[in-house]
Protein backbone atom coordinates (compact mmCIF):
# COMPACT_ATOMS: atom_id res chain seq x y z
CA UNK A 1 0.00 0.00 0.00
CA UNK A 2 2.42 2.44 -0.83
CA UNK A 3 2.58 5.56 -2.49
CA UNK A 4 3.00 4.45 -5.75
CA UNK A 5 -0.43 2.86 -5.89
CA UNK A 6 -2.71 5.27 -7.34
CA UNK A 7 -1.72 8.48 -5.17
CA UNK A 8 -4.66 10.46 -3.78
CA UNK A 9 -2.64 13.29 -2.92
CA UNK A 10 0.46 14.06 -4.97
CA UNK A 11 2.23 17.04 -4.20
CA UNK A 12 5.31 18.73 -6.25
CA UNK A 13 7.74 21.48 -5.40
CA UNK A 14 4.95 23.06 -3.79
CA UNK A 15 6.42 26.52 -2.48
CA UNK A 16 4.48 29.19 -0.49
CA UNK A 17 5.67 32.61 0.44
CA UNK A 18 3.91 35.43 1.91
CA UNK A 19 3.20 39.04 -0.04
CA UNK A 20 5.68 40.19 3.16
CA UNK A 21 8.50 37.82 1.86
CA UNK A 22 7.98 35.09 5.02
CA UNK A 23 8.57 31.88 3.10
CA UNK A 24 6.00 29.18 4.84
CA UNK A 25 6.94 26.21 3.04
CA UNK A 26 9.68 25.29 0.24
CA UNK A 27 10.51 22.41 -2.28
CA UNK A 28 7.37 20.36 -1.03
CA UNK A 29 7.33 16.83 -2.38
CA UNK A 30 4.92 14.45 -1.00
CA UNK A 31 2.58 11.49 -2.59
CA UNK A 32 0.20 9.86 -0.56
CA UNK A 33 -1.54 6.63 -1.71
CA UNK A 34 -4.92 5.40 -0.49
CA UNK A 35 -5.65 4.11 2.95
CA UNK A 36 -2.35 6.13 4.16
CA UNK A 37 -2.10 6.95 7.45
CA UNK A 38 0.20 9.69 7.22
CA UNK A 39 1.48 12.35 10.13
CA UNK A 40 3.21 15.21 9.54
CA UNK A 41 5.85 16.48 12.87
CA UNK A 42 7.78 18.73 13.38
CA UNK A 43 7.89 21.98 15.78
CA UNK A 44 5.72 24.96 15.33
CA UNK A 45 6.05 27.15 12.65
CA UNK A 46 7.27 24.78 10.02
CA UNK A 47 4.27 25.12 8.23
CA UNK A 48 2.53 21.73 9.11
CA UNK A 49 -0.78 23.23 9.42
CA UNK A 50 -0.25 25.26 6.10
CA UNK A 51 0.50 22.03 3.84
CA UNK A 52 -2.63 20.51 4.99
CA UNK A 53 -4.65 23.54 4.31
CA UNK A 54 -2.93 23.50 1.19
CA UNK A 55 -4.25 19.89 0.36
CA UNK A 56 -7.12 20.96 1.60
CA UNK A 57 -7.26 23.61 -0.96
CA UNK A 58 -8.15 26.23 1.30
CA UNK A 59 -4.85 27.98 0.25
CA UNK A 60 -3.21 27.74 -3.13
CA UNK A 61 0.31 27.28 -3.52
CA UNK A 62 2.45 29.57 -5.12
CA UNK A 63 4.51 27.75 -6.93
CA UNK A 64 4.99 24.11 -7.64
CA UNK A 65 1.37 22.07 -7.54
CA UNK A 66 -0.79 20.47 -5.14
CA UNK A 67 -3.49 18.01 -6.32
CA UNK A 68 -5.95 15.40 -4.98
CA UNK A 69 -7.59 12.85 -7.16
CA UNK A 70 -9.79 9.75 -6.58
CA UNK A 71 -8.22 6.66 -7.51
CA UNK A 72 -11.50 5.32 -8.48
CA UNK A 73 -13.68 8.17 -10.17
CA UNK A 74 -10.52 10.51 -10.78
CA UNK A 75 -12.68 13.45 -9.37
CA UNK A 76 -11.93 15.64 -6.22
CA UNK A 77 -11.66 13.38 -2.78
CA UNK A 78 -14.78 14.08 -0.82
CA UNK A 79 -12.46 15.75 2.38
CA UNK A 80 -13.53 15.92 5.70
CA UNK A 81 -11.50 18.54 7.94
CA UNK A 82 -10.87 18.28 11.90
CA UNK A 83 -9.25 21.60 13.45
CA UNK A 84 -6.88 21.92 16.66
CA UNK A 85 -10.02 23.45 18.24
CA UNK A 86 -13.48 21.65 18.24
CA UNK A 87 -14.82 24.73 15.81
CA UNK A 88 -18.83 23.74 16.70
CA UNK A 89 -21.03 26.78 16.03
CA UNK A 90 -22.30 27.36 19.68
CA UNK A 91 -25.74 27.96 18.87
CA UNK A 92 -26.48 24.65 17.17
CA UNK A 93 -27.13 21.81 19.14
CA UNK A 94 -25.09 18.77 18.16
CA UNK A 95 -27.23 17.00 15.74
CA UNK A 96 -27.31 20.32 13.47
CA UNK A 97 -23.30 20.88 14.29
CA UNK A 98 -22.82 17.08 12.42
CA UNK A 99 -25.66 17.87 9.60
CA UNK A 100 -24.19 21.38 8.54
CA UNK A 101 -21.55 19.74 5.82
CA UNK A 102 -24.53 17.67 4.52
CA UNK A 103 -26.95 20.71 4.87
CA UNK A 104 -24.92 23.27 2.60
CA UNK A 105 -24.82 20.49 0.29
CA UNK A 106 -28.80 20.81 0.06
CA UNK A 107 -29.75 18.32 2.52
CA UNK A 108 -32.51 18.65 4.73
CA UNK A 109 -32.64 17.75 8.18
CA UNK A 110 -35.04 14.13 7.25
CA UNK A 111 -33.13 13.57 4.23
CA UNK A 112 -29.70 13.78 5.91
CA UNK A 113 -31.06 12.11 9.09
CA UNK A 114 -29.65 8.18 8.77
CA UNK A 115 -25.93 9.26 7.88
CA UNK A 116 -26.09 11.83 10.59
CA UNK A 117 -27.43 9.71 12.97
CA UNK A 118 -24.62 7.32 11.98
CA UNK A 119 -21.83 9.55 12.15
CA UNK A 120 -23.05 10.54 15.91
CA UNK A 121 -23.05 6.80 16.49
CA UNK A 122 -19.43 5.96 15.02
CA UNK A 123 -18.25 8.85 17.58
CA UNK A 124 -20.32 7.62 20.38
CA UNK A 125 -22.17 10.41 20.70
CA UNK A 126 -25.65 9.33 19.56
CA UNK A 127 -27.29 10.15 22.96
CA UNK A 128 -26.40 13.60 23.20
CA UNK A 129 -27.96 14.96 19.91
CA UNK A 130 -30.04 17.05 21.54
CA UNK A 131 -26.90 18.95 23.66
CA UNK A 132 -25.70 21.81 22.63
CA UNK A 133 -21.47 22.22 22.86
CA UNK A 134 -21.17 24.26 25.73
CA UNK A 135 -22.67 21.10 27.99
CA UNK A 136 -20.19 18.83 26.67
CA UNK A 137 -16.74 18.25 27.47
CA UNK A 138 -13.63 18.95 25.68
CA UNK A 139 -13.06 14.96 24.68
CA UNK A 140 -16.82 15.13 23.76
CA UNK A 141 -16.80 17.98 21.64
CA UNK A 142 -14.02 16.81 19.82
CA UNK A 143 -16.02 14.05 18.91
CA UNK A 144 -18.49 15.94 17.63
CA UNK A 145 -15.77 17.78 15.14
CA UNK A 146 -14.94 14.46 13.71
CA UNK A 147 -18.38 13.04 13.58
CA UNK A 148 -18.72 16.32 11.52
CA UNK A 149 -15.74 15.44 9.31
CA UNK A 150 -16.91 11.72 9.08
CA UNK A 151 -20.81 12.64 7.46
CA UNK A 152 -20.11 13.66 4.51
CA UNK A 153 -18.15 9.93 4.14
CA UNK A 154 -14.90 11.73 2.76
CA UNK A 155 -12.04 9.58 1.32
CA UNK A 156 -9.87 11.72 2.70
CA UNK A 157 -9.87 12.92 6.06
CA UNK A 158 -7.39 16.12 7.45
CA UNK A 159 -6.70 16.48 10.85
CA UNK A 160 -4.71 19.37 12.24
CA UNK A 161 -3.51 18.60 15.54
CA UNK A 162 -7.11 17.26 16.30
CA UNK A 163 -5.94 16.46 19.81
CA UNK A 164 -3.54 18.53 21.45
CA UNK A 165 -5.64 20.11 23.61
CA UNK A 166 -7.37 17.24 25.60
CA UNK A 167 -5.79 15.49 28.91
CA UNK A 168 -3.10 12.58 27.74
CA UNK A 169 -6.10 10.04 28.99
CA UNK A 170 -8.86 11.53 26.46
CA UNK A 171 -6.26 11.72 23.87
CA UNK A 172 -5.12 8.22 24.30
CA UNK A 173 -8.59 7.32 23.98
CA UNK A 174 -9.17 8.98 20.95
CA UNK A 175 -6.52 7.86 19.78
CA UNK A 176 -7.49 4.50 19.33
CA UNK A 177 -11.09 5.11 18.26
CA UNK A 178 -9.82 7.14 15.71
CA UNK A 179 -7.45 4.50 14.76
CA UNK A 180 -10.93 2.03 15.27
CA UNK A 181 -12.44 3.92 12.30
CA UNK A 182 -9.88 4.32 9.46
CA UNK A 183 -8.86 0.36 9.58
CA UNK A 184 -12.57 -0.35 9.19
CA UNK A 185 -13.18 2.36 6.78
CA UNK A 186 -10.87 3.46 3.25
CA UNK A 187 -9.95 7.00 4.13
CA UNK A 188 -6.69 8.52 4.05
CA UNK A 189 -6.19 10.25 6.78
CA UNK A 190 -2.88 13.32 7.34
CA UNK A 191 -2.61 13.54 9.96
CA UNK A 192 -0.60 17.20 11.83
CA UNK A 193 0.40 16.21 15.22
CA UNK A 194 3.58 17.94 17.36
CA UNK A 195 3.75 14.81 18.86
CA UNK A 196 6.30 12.50 18.17
CA UNK A 197 4.64 9.78 20.06
CA UNK A 198 1.30 9.87 18.91
CA UNK A 199 2.27 10.06 14.90
CA UNK A 200 4.48 7.21 15.65
CA UNK A 201 1.11 5.13 17.45
CA UNK A 202 -1.60 6.05 14.85
CA UNK A 203 0.63 6.24 11.46
CA UNK A 204 1.98 3.62 8.72
CA UNK A 205 4.11 6.47 7.33
CA UNK A 206 5.80 9.89 9.36
CA UNK A 207 7.03 12.68 7.42
CA UNK A 208 9.33 14.68 9.43
CA UNK A 209 9.31 18.50 8.94
CA UNK A 210 11.81 21.03 9.48
CA UNK A 211 11.11 25.11 9.98
CA UNK A 212 12.54 28.62 7.99
CA UNK A 213 11.61 27.42 5.43
CA UNK A 214 9.02 24.67 5.97
CA UNK A 215 10.20 21.74 4.36
CA UNK A 216 9.43 17.59 4.60
CA UNK A 217 13.30 16.20 5.98
CA UNK A 218 12.77 12.59 6.56
CA UNK A 219 9.87 10.12 5.05
CA UNK A 220 9.73 7.02 7.54
CA UNK A 221 7.74 3.90 7.18
CA UNK A 222 6.55 2.42 10.13
CA UNK A 223 4.53 -0.58 10.56
CA UNK A 224 2.96 -0.71 13.79
CA UNK A 225 1.31 -3.85 14.51
CA UNK A 226 -2.94 -3.88 13.74
CA UNK A 227 -5.31 -3.49 15.86
CA UNK A 228 -2.52 -1.67 18.25
CA UNK A 229 -3.53 -1.79 21.73
CA UNK A 230 -2.02 -0.34 25.12
CA UNK A 231 1.55 -3.26 24.95
CA UNK A 232 2.08 -1.31 21.54
CA UNK A 233 2.87 2.10 23.42
CA UNK A 234 5.65 0.12 26.07
CA UNK A 235 7.35 -2.14 22.70
CA UNK A 236 10.37 -1.94 21.78
CA UNK A 237 9.61 -1.75 18.33
CA UNK A 238 7.40 1.55 19.42
CA UNK A 239 10.33 3.28 21.07
CA UNK A 240 12.62 2.83 17.71
CA UNK A 241 10.37 4.31 15.39
CA UNK A 242 10.09 7.29 18.26
CA UNK A 243 13.57 7.35 18.42
CA UNK A 244 14.10 6.87 14.64
CA UNK A 245 11.63 10.14 14.24
CA UNK A 246 13.53 11.85 17.13
CA UNK A 247 16.39 11.32 15.29
CA UNK A 248 15.17 12.72 12.24
CA UNK A 249 14.12 16.15 13.95
CA UNK A 250 17.68 16.07 15.35
CA UNK A 251 19.06 16.03 12.18
CA UNK A 252 17.08 18.94 11.10
CA UNK A 253 18.42 21.01 13.86
CA UNK A 254 14.94 20.64 16.04
CA UNK A 255 16.20 20.57 19.82
CA UNK A 256 13.75 18.02 21.78
CA UNK A 257 10.45 18.81 19.95
CA UNK B 1 -20.31 7.55 26.57
CA UNK B 2 -17.57 6.94 29.15
CA UNK B 3 -18.14 8.82 32.40
CA UNK B 4 -20.54 11.34 31.35
CA UNK B 5 -24.51 10.74 31.96
CA UNK B 6 -26.75 11.80 29.54
CA UNK B 7 -28.69 13.65 31.60
CA UNK B 8 -26.42 16.72 31.34
CA UNK B 9 -29.20 19.04 32.64
CA UNK B 10 -27.98 20.98 35.99
CA UNK B 11 -29.40 18.61 38.73
CA UNK B 12 -30.31 21.27 41.96
CA UNK B 13 -28.08 21.47 44.61
CA UNK B 14 -27.34 23.77 47.32
CA UNK B 15 -24.93 25.96 44.51
CA UNK B 16 -28.11 26.09 42.12
CA UNK B 17 -30.40 27.36 45.00
CA UNK B 18 -28.35 29.57 46.15
CA UNK B 19 -28.29 31.11 42.92
CA UNK B 20 -32.09 31.39 43.46
CA UNK B 21 -31.67 32.96 45.89
CA UNK B 22 -29.34 35.49 44.91
CA UNK B 23 -31.58 36.08 41.74
CA UNK B 24 -34.27 37.06 43.98
CA UNK B 25 -32.48 39.71 46.01
CA UNK B 26 -31.37 40.86 42.35
CA UNK B 27 -34.90 41.73 42.04
CA UNK B 28 -36.39 42.71 45.71
CA UNK B 29 -32.88 44.87 46.77
CA UNK B 30 -33.38 47.93 44.10
CA UNK B 31 -37.11 47.82 44.73
CA UNK B 32 -36.62 47.91 48.55
CA UNK B 33 -33.97 51.09 48.01
CA UNK B 34 -36.35 53.00 45.66
CA UNK B 35 -38.80 52.81 48.50
CA UNK B 36 -36.79 54.06 51.08
CA UNK B 37 -35.84 56.89 49.09
CA UNK B 38 -39.49 58.06 47.96
CA UNK B 39 -40.25 57.88 52.04
CA UNK B 40 -37.66 59.63 52.62
CA UNK B 41 -38.32 62.41 49.87
CA UNK B 42 -42.00 62.60 51.79
CA UNK B 43 -40.98 62.46 54.92
CA UNK B 44 -38.55 66.00 53.98
CA UNK B 45 -41.04 67.41 51.83
CA UNK B 46 -43.44 67.27 54.59
CA UNK B 47 -41.32 67.89 57.99
CA UNK B 48 -39.66 71.16 56.17
CA UNK B 49 -43.50 71.96 54.26
CA UNK B 50 -41.66 72.55 51.36
CA UNK B 51 -44.60 74.43 48.45
CA UNK B 52 -45.04 72.15 45.49
CA UNK B 53 -43.79 74.35 43.36
CA UNK B 54 -40.30 73.83 44.26
CA UNK B 55 -40.55 70.56 45.48
CA UNK B 56 -43.47 68.27 45.38
CA UNK B 57 -43.99 65.38 47.43
CA UNK B 58 -43.83 61.40 45.59
CA UNK B 59 -47.74 61.58 46.72
CA UNK B 60 -48.74 64.52 45.09
CA UNK B 61 -46.96 63.57 41.65
CA UNK B 62 -48.98 59.89 42.12
CA UNK B 63 -52.02 62.11 42.67
CA UNK B 64 -50.81 64.41 39.60
CA UNK B 65 -50.45 61.30 37.62
CA UNK B 66 -54.17 60.65 38.21
CA UNK B 67 -56.00 63.91 37.67
CA UNK B 68 -53.87 64.54 34.62
CA UNK B 69 -53.95 61.38 32.89
CA UNK B 70 -56.53 63.03 29.91
CA UNK B 71 -53.16 65.37 29.17
CA UNK B 72 -50.54 62.86 29.89
CA UNK B 73 -51.72 59.70 28.79
CA UNK B 74 -52.16 60.77 24.76
CA UNK B 75 -48.64 62.87 25.15
CA UNK B 76 -47.27 59.41 26.45
CA UNK B 77 -48.83 57.76 23.48
CA UNK B 78 -47.00 59.65 21.03
CA UNK B 79 -43.56 59.66 22.59
CA UNK B 80 -44.08 55.63 22.47
CA UNK B 81 -45.01 56.04 19.14
CA UNK B 82 -42.04 58.02 17.86
CA UNK B 83 -39.70 56.12 19.96
CA UNK B 84 -40.74 52.59 19.14
CA UNK B 85 -40.71 53.49 15.46
CA UNK B 86 -37.62 54.63 16.04
CA UNK B 87 -35.88 51.91 17.59
CA UNK B 88 -37.54 49.41 14.42
CA UNK B 89 -36.13 52.06 12.12
CA UNK B 90 -32.76 51.57 13.77
CA UNK B 91 -33.21 48.18 13.63
CA UNK B 92 -34.00 48.12 9.75
CA UNK B 93 -31.29 50.70 8.50
CA UNK B 94 -28.55 49.72 10.79
CA UNK B 95 -28.79 45.78 10.25
CA UNK B 96 -29.66 46.50 6.18
CA UNK B 97 -26.66 48.84 6.23
CA UNK B 98 -24.37 46.37 8.17
CA UNK B 99 -25.03 43.60 5.39
CA UNK B 100 -24.56 46.19 2.39
CA UNK B 101 -20.97 47.11 4.21
CA UNK B 102 -20.39 43.31 4.82
CA UNK B 103 -21.28 42.43 1.07
CA UNK B 104 -18.99 44.90 -0.60
CA UNK B 105 -16.02 47.03 1.37
CA UNK B 106 -16.72 49.34 -0.81
CA UNK B 107 -20.16 50.35 -0.05
CA UNK B 108 -18.29 50.35 3.22
CA UNK B 109 -16.13 52.81 2.20
CA UNK B 110 -18.34 55.30 1.06
CA UNK B 111 -20.96 55.62 3.51
CA UNK B 112 -19.26 54.32 6.74
CA UNK B 113 -17.96 58.17 7.23
CA UNK B 114 -21.28 59.61 6.69
CA UNK B 115 -23.10 57.77 9.09
CA UNK B 116 -19.54 58.81 11.61
CA UNK B 117 -20.34 62.34 10.96
CA UNK B 118 -24.02 61.64 12.13
CA UNK B 119 -23.51 60.09 14.86
CA UNK B 120 -20.76 62.93 16.04
CA UNK B 121 -23.01 65.34 15.31
CA UNK B 122 -24.96 66.97 18.09
CA UNK B 123 -28.62 65.71 17.52
CA UNK B 124 -29.65 69.26 19.59
CA UNK B 125 -27.66 71.00 16.80
CA UNK B 126 -28.98 69.30 13.57
CA UNK B 127 -32.79 68.86 14.66
CA UNK B 128 -33.55 72.45 14.30
CA UNK B 129 -32.80 72.10 10.57
CA UNK B 130 -34.28 68.96 10.19
CA UNK B 131 -37.33 70.48 11.50
CA UNK B 132 -37.10 73.16 8.95
CA UNK B 133 -36.92 70.63 5.90
CA UNK B 134 -38.83 67.62 6.85
CA UNK B 135 -42.51 67.51 5.21
CA UNK B 136 -44.43 67.01 8.85
CA UNK B 137 -43.41 67.02 12.57
CA UNK B 138 -43.75 63.55 13.06
CA UNK B 139 -41.36 62.12 10.21
CA UNK B 140 -39.00 65.34 11.63
CA UNK B 141 -39.07 63.74 15.23
CA UNK B 142 -38.35 60.25 13.88
CA UNK B 143 -35.51 61.70 11.85
CA UNK B 144 -33.88 62.66 15.08
CA UNK B 145 -34.28 59.60 16.97
CA UNK B 146 -33.45 57.68 14.62
CA UNK B 147 -30.39 59.32 13.81
CA UNK B 148 -29.47 59.19 17.62
CA UNK B 149 -30.40 55.74 17.86
CA UNK B 150 -29.58 53.71 14.41
CA UNK B 151 -25.43 54.05 15.15
CA UNK B 152 -24.96 51.64 17.49
CA UNK B 153 -27.08 48.86 16.22
CA UNK B 154 -24.55 49.57 12.75
CA UNK B 155 -21.93 49.59 14.20
CA UNK B 156 -22.09 46.35 16.62
CA UNK B 157 -23.85 44.47 13.72
CA UNK B 158 -20.52 45.63 11.43
CA UNK B 159 -18.34 44.02 13.92
CA UNK B 160 -20.49 41.00 14.89
CA UNK B 161 -20.26 39.76 10.67
CA UNK B 162 -17.12 40.05 11.02
CA UNK B 163 -16.20 38.27 14.01
CA UNK B 164 -17.10 34.63 13.11
CA UNK B 165 -15.11 32.16 13.43
CA UNK B 166 -12.08 31.65 11.18
CA UNK B 167 -12.41 27.79 11.21
CA UNK B 168 -15.95 27.69 10.73
CA UNK B 169 -15.41 30.37 7.67
CA UNK B 170 -13.10 27.72 6.33
CA UNK B 171 -15.48 25.08 6.50
CA UNK B 172 -18.19 26.72 4.76
CA UNK B 173 -15.42 26.87 1.87
CA UNK B 174 -14.79 23.60 1.86
CA UNK B 175 -18.19 22.50 2.01
CA UNK B 176 -18.39 24.99 -1.34
CA UNK B 177 -21.41 27.64 1.08
CA UNK B 178 -23.24 29.98 -0.85
CA UNK B 179 -22.82 33.31 -0.39
CA UNK B 180 -26.16 33.34 1.45
CA UNK B 181 -26.05 29.82 3.02
CA UNK B 182 -22.91 31.64 4.63
CA UNK B 183 -24.49 34.95 5.63
CA UNK B 184 -27.38 32.88 6.96
CA UNK B 185 -26.04 30.50 8.89
CA UNK B 186 -23.04 32.05 9.90
CA UNK B 187 -22.41 35.36 9.72
CA UNK B 188 -26.38 36.29 11.45
CA UNK B 189 -25.90 33.82 14.24
CA UNK B 190 -22.69 35.20 14.78
CA UNK B 191 -23.28 38.91 14.64
CA UNK B 192 -26.68 38.36 16.64
CA UNK B 193 -25.23 38.57 20.02
CA UNK B 194 -23.74 42.12 19.05
CA UNK B 195 -26.58 42.72 17.51
CA UNK B 196 -28.87 43.21 20.51
CA UNK B 197 -26.03 44.47 22.42
CA UNK B 198 -26.39 47.53 19.94
CA UNK B 199 -30.12 47.18 20.35
CA UNK B 200 -30.12 47.67 24.03
CA UNK B 201 -27.97 50.76 23.57
CA UNK B 202 -30.40 51.57 20.74
CA UNK B 203 -33.18 51.35 23.01
CA UNK B 204 -32.11 54.11 25.80
CA UNK B 205 -31.43 55.77 22.61
CA UNK B 206 -34.31 55.70 20.37
CA UNK B 207 -36.00 57.77 23.75
CA UNK B 208 -33.48 59.91 24.29
CA UNK B 209 -33.50 61.29 20.50
CA UNK B 210 -37.44 61.39 20.78
CA UNK B 211 -37.62 63.85 23.98
CA UNK B 212 -34.71 65.99 22.47
CA UNK B 213 -36.21 66.27 19.00
CA UNK B 214 -39.65 67.24 20.77
CA UNK B 215 -38.19 69.56 22.96
CA UNK B 216 -36.74 71.57 19.74
CA UNK B 217 -40.13 70.79 17.80
CA UNK B 218 -41.25 72.83 20.93
CA UNK B 219 -44.93 73.80 19.96
CA UNK B 220 -44.56 73.41 16.31
CA UNK B 221 -46.53 70.38 17.25
CA UNK B 222 -50.16 70.12 17.11
CA UNK B 223 -49.28 66.09 18.29
CA UNK B 224 -47.03 67.06 21.29
CA UNK B 225 -45.62 64.01 23.50
CA UNK B 226 -44.31 64.03 26.83
CA UNK B 227 -41.19 66.24 26.60
CA UNK B 228 -42.97 68.67 25.42
CA UNK B 229 -46.04 68.52 28.68
CA UNK B 230 -42.86 68.85 31.08
CA UNK B 231 -41.80 72.04 29.09
CA UNK B 232 -45.33 73.50 29.10
CA UNK B 233 -45.75 72.48 32.58
CA UNK B 234 -42.92 74.59 33.44
CA UNK B 235 -44.10 77.61 31.94
CA UNK B 236 -46.97 77.24 34.17
CA UNK B 237 -44.26 76.51 37.19
CA UNK B 238 -46.66 73.01 37.64
CA UNK B 239 -43.72 71.24 39.13
CA UNK B 240 -45.86 67.97 40.03
CA UNK B 241 -47.00 67.51 36.40
CA UNK B 242 -43.07 67.85 35.42
CA UNK B 243 -42.12 65.25 37.53
CA UNK B 244 -45.21 63.46 36.96
CA UNK B 245 -44.59 63.61 32.95
CA UNK B 246 -40.25 62.39 33.39
CA UNK B 247 -41.84 59.49 35.59
CA UNK B 248 -43.52 58.18 32.83
CA UNK B 249 -40.65 58.76 30.33
CA UNK B 250 -38.27 56.71 32.89
CA UNK B 251 -41.43 53.98 33.11
CA UNK B 252 -40.46 53.93 29.04
CA UNK B 253 -37.01 53.67 29.31
CA UNK B 254 -36.88 50.87 31.72
CA UNK B 255 -40.06 49.12 30.34
CA UNK B 256 -37.57 48.62 27.16
CA UNK B 257 -34.34 48.25 28.52
CA UNK B 258 -36.99 44.79 30.56
CA UNK B 259 -38.21 43.85 27.11
CA UNK B 260 -35.00 43.99 25.38
CA UNK B 261 -32.97 42.01 28.24
CA UNK B 262 -35.92 39.37 27.72
CA UNK B 263 -35.73 39.54 24.13
CA UNK B 264 -31.85 38.76 24.91
CA UNK B 265 -32.53 35.63 27.19
CA UNK B 266 -34.70 34.80 24.44
CA UNK B 267 -32.61 34.31 21.40
CA UNK B 268 -29.13 33.83 22.71
CA UNK B 269 -30.07 32.82 26.38
CA UNK B 270 -29.45 29.04 25.66
CA UNK B 271 -25.67 29.14 24.03
CA UNK B 272 -23.54 32.98 24.28
CA UNK B 273 -21.82 33.43 26.87
CA UNK B 274 -22.72 36.20 28.45
CA UNK B 275 -25.98 34.73 29.12
CA UNK B 276 -24.64 32.13 31.47
CA UNK B 277 -25.31 32.51 35.27
CA UNK B 278 -22.38 33.48 37.45
CA UNK B 279 -19.91 30.77 38.82
CA UNK B 280 -18.72 31.09 42.24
Amino acid sequence: MGPQAAPLIEIRDAALSYPNGTVALEGVNLSVGQHEFLSLVGPSGCGKSTLLRLIAGLMAPSAGSVATVSGSTGDVPEIGFVFQEPTLMPWARVFDNVHLPLRLKGLSPAEARPQVEQALEMVGLSDFRHAYPRELSGGMKMRVSIARALVTRPTLLLMDEPFAALDDMTRHRLNDDLLELWSGQHWTVVFVTHSIYEAVYLSNRVAVMAARPGRIVADLHVAPPCPRDREYRLSAAYSAHCRAVTDALARAGVPDA
Amino acid sequence: MHSHEPGYRMPETAATAGLRRRQTADRVMPVLVALLALCAWEGIVRWRGLPAYILPAPSLIARTLVTDWDTLWPAWLITLKITVLALLASVVGGVGLAFLFTLNRWIERSLFPFAIILQVTPIIAIAPLILIYAPNTLSALLLCAWIVAFFPVLSNTVTGLRSADRNLQDLFTLYGATRWQRLRLLLAPSALPYFLAGLRIAGGLSLIGAVIAEFTAGTAGQESGLAWRILEASFRLNVARMFAALALISVTGIAIFLALNILTRKLIGHWHESQLPERR
